[in-house]
């Protein structure tokens, strides 16, 4: 499975690249190969506010849905509508294919996140 | 309890199979990926692990009366190597389960059950046999079985075998084919709504058929195919799953399977009397099928709604691969399954617009 360098992950398989006090959201590799053929994501909207560890979309394929959770509390600035039409972006290469972009509301939460290598060694041992 | 490895279970992990465990047996959810495979089925050709499904034969001179006695179809219809869909009921009418039923001839009958019920199943047989001169037999462990399936899967099969595959019709077998130098049962069924076959060897035989319609089929496009797509398949091909259409407190009139289930059979048989009472007095719910109109997929186990009210429940829901659309089978108040009425599917708490269509969706 593929994990990219200097994003953080969760133990949920959600990666977080952090830019000042933005953050761009998405599913690991993992994740993706999990669900197998995704068809369907529900976003949320502009402005909606979560807290950590919340709920804020879903993700679907074929054969189960998937909710995706906040790795940090924030504020949601944009969402990726082209995943409205073309789900399948996020299997063909999830680390491009961003979920939300949101406003981080406390950079401290950042810190609990699991870094690239950390989140390698979740997946050798705990996966 | 370990799950089961089928005798294919190496060729599964050599092709990359994603490995679960299902009804108690280690099986392949997809390879390559569902759709892929879903759509190799359409167009062209699939092949299933199905070893896994349990085997029952029935023999002896009662053969024919206690399965009669047993089953809601009728089975004294069929002919010598001729295949017949029928349910198994509880007296109350609820499903013990449903299955295929292979008739060698007067004397002796193959049962192919689903193969979480197999224990269930015979189990219930026993218990039911009365004074009917028969032998019950388990034979599950004794059988492998693939099936093709898909428009390709008569010419594919043909380059293993001599025997004329096109002698075999729909709902007929042949017991004698041999494949890959291997005497095999093969019968055109199959649970995907296209055609296709499905071959029954020896345990041990099982591997080399495999390996040799994967390598027969590669021109025409044959791909190995998982349990994610069988059930897409059967589904959009209009066919129930026992658990989510039939269940024990699903009978099969609820589930729309009337014409399987012969109410004025003359025979008395185990549910006869509670599934005509349920007919005579007619059903509070049975299944439809329905298209959401809003955003979402629906999920066996969603609720439905009318004007606020809960009517039922979603059975089965997918995006299907082939329709491009969000459609299920909900098992609903049968006043709301006129085509055209629109429900709402509660998604992820929210109602969303869906209106009724016809449960056979291709």
């Amino acid at each position: 499975m593929k994990v990219v360098k200097d994003l953080f992950y969760t133990e949920d398989h959600e990666w977080v690249k952090v830019d000042g006090d933005e953050a761009y959201i998405g599913l690991s590799d993992y994740a993706q190969n999990a669900l197998g053929d995704i068809v369907y994501v529900d976003l949320p909207e502009v402005e909606d506010e979560f807290d950590k560890e919340e709920g804020f979309s879903a993700v679907e394929s074929v054969k189960a849905a998937a909710d995706i959770y906040m790795p940090v509390g924030g504020t949601i600035l944009e969402i990726n509508e082209d995943l409205f039409d073309n789900p399948e972006l996020l299997n063909q290469d999830p680390y491009e294919n961003w979920v939300v972009k949101i406003k981080v509301a406390d950079k401290a939460e950042l810190d609990e996140l699991m870094t690239s290598e950390e989140y390698e060694k979740f997946l050798d041992e705990e996966v | 309890m370990v799950a089961k490895k089928t005798p294919l279970y190496d060729e599964h992990v050599k092709l990359g199979g994603k490995v679960v465990d299902y009804a108690g047996w280690y099986l392949p959810v997809q390879y390559e990926g569902l759709i892929a495979e879903h759509e190799a089925v359409r167009n062209a050709a699939g092949l299933f692990d199905v070893s896994h499904m349990g085997e029952i034969v029935v023999k002896g001179k009662d053969a024919l009366a206690y399965l009669q006695y047993l089953l809601t179809n009728d089975i004294s219809s069929i002919e010598d190597d001729q295949i017949i869909y029928t349910m198994m009921c509880y007296p109350d009418g609820g499903v013990v389960d449903d299955f295929l039923v292979y008739k060698y001839d007067d004397e002796e009958y193959l049962l192919v059950v689903n193969a979480a019920n197999t224990e269930k199943d015979f189990k219930w047989m026993i218990d039911n046999k009365k004074d009917f001169n028969i032998i019950i037999e388990n034979i599950s462990d004794q059988i492998g079985e693939v099936a093709i399936q898909g428009p390709k899967s008569e010419e594919i099969l043909q380059k293993l075998t001599d025997t004329d595959l096109s002698k075999i019709k729909p709902f007929h077998f042949d017991r004698k084919v041999v494949v890959s130098g291997i005497e095999c049962m093969v019968s055109r069924t199959g649970y995907t709504g296209e055609d296709g076959f499905e071959v029954y060897s020896p345990a041990e035989g099982i591997v080399k058929i495999w390996q040799d319609l994967l390598d027969a089929g590669k021109d025409e496009g044959i791909k190995p195919t998982g349990l994610g797509c069988r059930d897409t398949l059967r589904f959009e091909a209009g066919m129930p799953l026992y658990g989510n259409e039939i269940s024990k407190e699903i009978t099969p009139l609820e589930g729309g399977l009337k014409f399987f289930v012969k109410l004025d059979k003359e025979e008395d048989y185990i549910g006869k009397e509670a599934l005509n009472k349920q007919w005579n007095e007619g059903l509070k719910r049975r299944v439809a099928g329905f298209e959401v109109l809003g955003r979402g997929i629906p999920r066996s186990g969603y609720e439905v709604y009318k004007d606020g009210e809960k009517i039922g429940h979603v059975t089965t829901g997918y995006m299907s691969p082939t329709l491009k659309k969000n459609i299920g089978v909900a098992l609903i108040k049968t006043e709301e399954t006129e085509l055209g009425n629109e429900i709402d599917i509660m998604i992820r708490n929210k109602p969303v617009k869906a209106v009724v269509i016809k449960r056979r969706f291709l």
